[in-house]
């Protein structure tokens, strides 16, 4: 079987189906693979690489990701940082273009502020529940012998 | 509670099968989730906005460069491409049909060898009035473009009016000329 797939595999190598896959041959973007000399900088653009998606590969982000357009941001983003940009503001450059779905780390917006809220207002809502219910069970321990809640 | 444990029949209350019925919604919901078609597009946010402010040397030897200030006068496709990629090649007979139609179609090579793109020029047709060279891809992330081929409808104020984005099909042809001519009026 698997001298089978070798068999297609090869095949398909032979028949030019390879480049399905193709990329650019050009060299990676200067800072793609190169971190800033500045440690300082250097770790405010990794923080900041890693909550950016890349587009090509899009479960990863573009610190994890080895696509050419993933090298050509980090480059671009470690360049701006290095020219002192803040790392925010290259997120609300990105989102600009590409949306929310560019970053990793979410906003409050119109259409997101339920994510933040809801745990808040489920949290309130327990805290009532429990109040209720434990003022009740203080009150019949009260009228009783203090015993075992209902 | 109290209540329930009083009332004769204790099961047929309704509340009772509210965890079951929000149980139902929940694998309803990620059922949908799983079953229906992913879209990985990822338009651009820019439409609508100027082109931001760019001069790319020329890709090629044949044909010059592309700056922002050459989208003025008449509404343009600006065609984001490579060499390397296997869609922009099936495109070719489209943007060919495009150009004969009257469109002008300028080009962005991203992370080309300009040999390379002559030799995908010569095999595919040129259709371009100008290539300007994306080496670092840094026009195809100030326009929001997120892979190649991505065609966008420039108007004659430069003001981006449309994304298409993968190949041109056949029948994306007329729909692309008709976005040019609402981009000119």
């Amino acid at each position: 079987m698997s001298r089978v797939l070798l068999l297609v595999a090869l095949a398909l190598a032979v028949l030019g189906l390879g480049p399905a896959f193709a990329d650019d041959t050009m060299p990676p973007a200067p800072y793609a693979y190169r971190q800033l000399d500045d440690p300082a900088k250097e770790a405010k653009a990794q923080a900041l690489m890693e909550t950016i998606r890349c587009l090509t590969c899009q479960s990863q982000s573009i610190a994890d990701s080895d696509a050419s357009m993933a090298g050509d941001m980090r480059s671009q983003i470690r360049e701006r940082i290095a020219a002192g940009e803040d790392p925010e503001a290259i997120r609300k450059w990105l989102v600009a273009r590409y949306g929310d779905y560019i970053t990793y780390s979410p906003r409050v917006t119109r259409l997101t502020w339920p994510l933040f809220a809801a745990p808040l207002v489920i949290l309130l809502l327990a805290a009532v529940l429990l109040r209720k219910r434990f003022t009740r069970v203080r009150g019949s321990g009260d009228a009783t012998t203090g015993g075992a809640p209902e | 509670m109290s209540d329930s444990a009083a009332s004769p029949v204790p099961g047929s209350r309704w509340t009772r099968w509210l965890p079951l019925a929000l149980f139902v919604v929940f694998v309803g919901v990620v059922t949908w989730g799983l079953l229906r078609d992913k879209d990985d597009t990822v338009p651009s946010r820019f439409i609508g906005q100027p082109l931001p402010q760019f001069s790319l040397p020329a890709a090629t030897d044949a044909k010059a460069g592309l700056a922002t200030a050459d989208f003025a006068g008449k509404p343009r496709l600006l065609n984001v491409f490579a060499s390397w990629c296997i869609p922009c090649a099936a495109e070719a007979p489209q943007l060919a049909a495009l150009a004969a139609a009257g469109a002008e179609i300028d080009g962005v090579a991203i992370r080309d060898h300009s040999d390379d793109l002559a030799a995908f020029l010569a095999r595919n047709g040129n259709p371009y009035t100008r290539i300007g060279a994306d080496n670092l891809g840094k026009v195809q992330l100030a326009i929001g473009s997120s892979g190649v081929p991505e065609t966008f409808v420039i108007d004659g104020r430069g003001v981006i009016r449309y994304q298409h984005i993968g190949d041109i099909r056949a029948e994306d042809v007329p729909m692309l000329l008709g976005k040019l001519r609402d981009a000119g009026q």
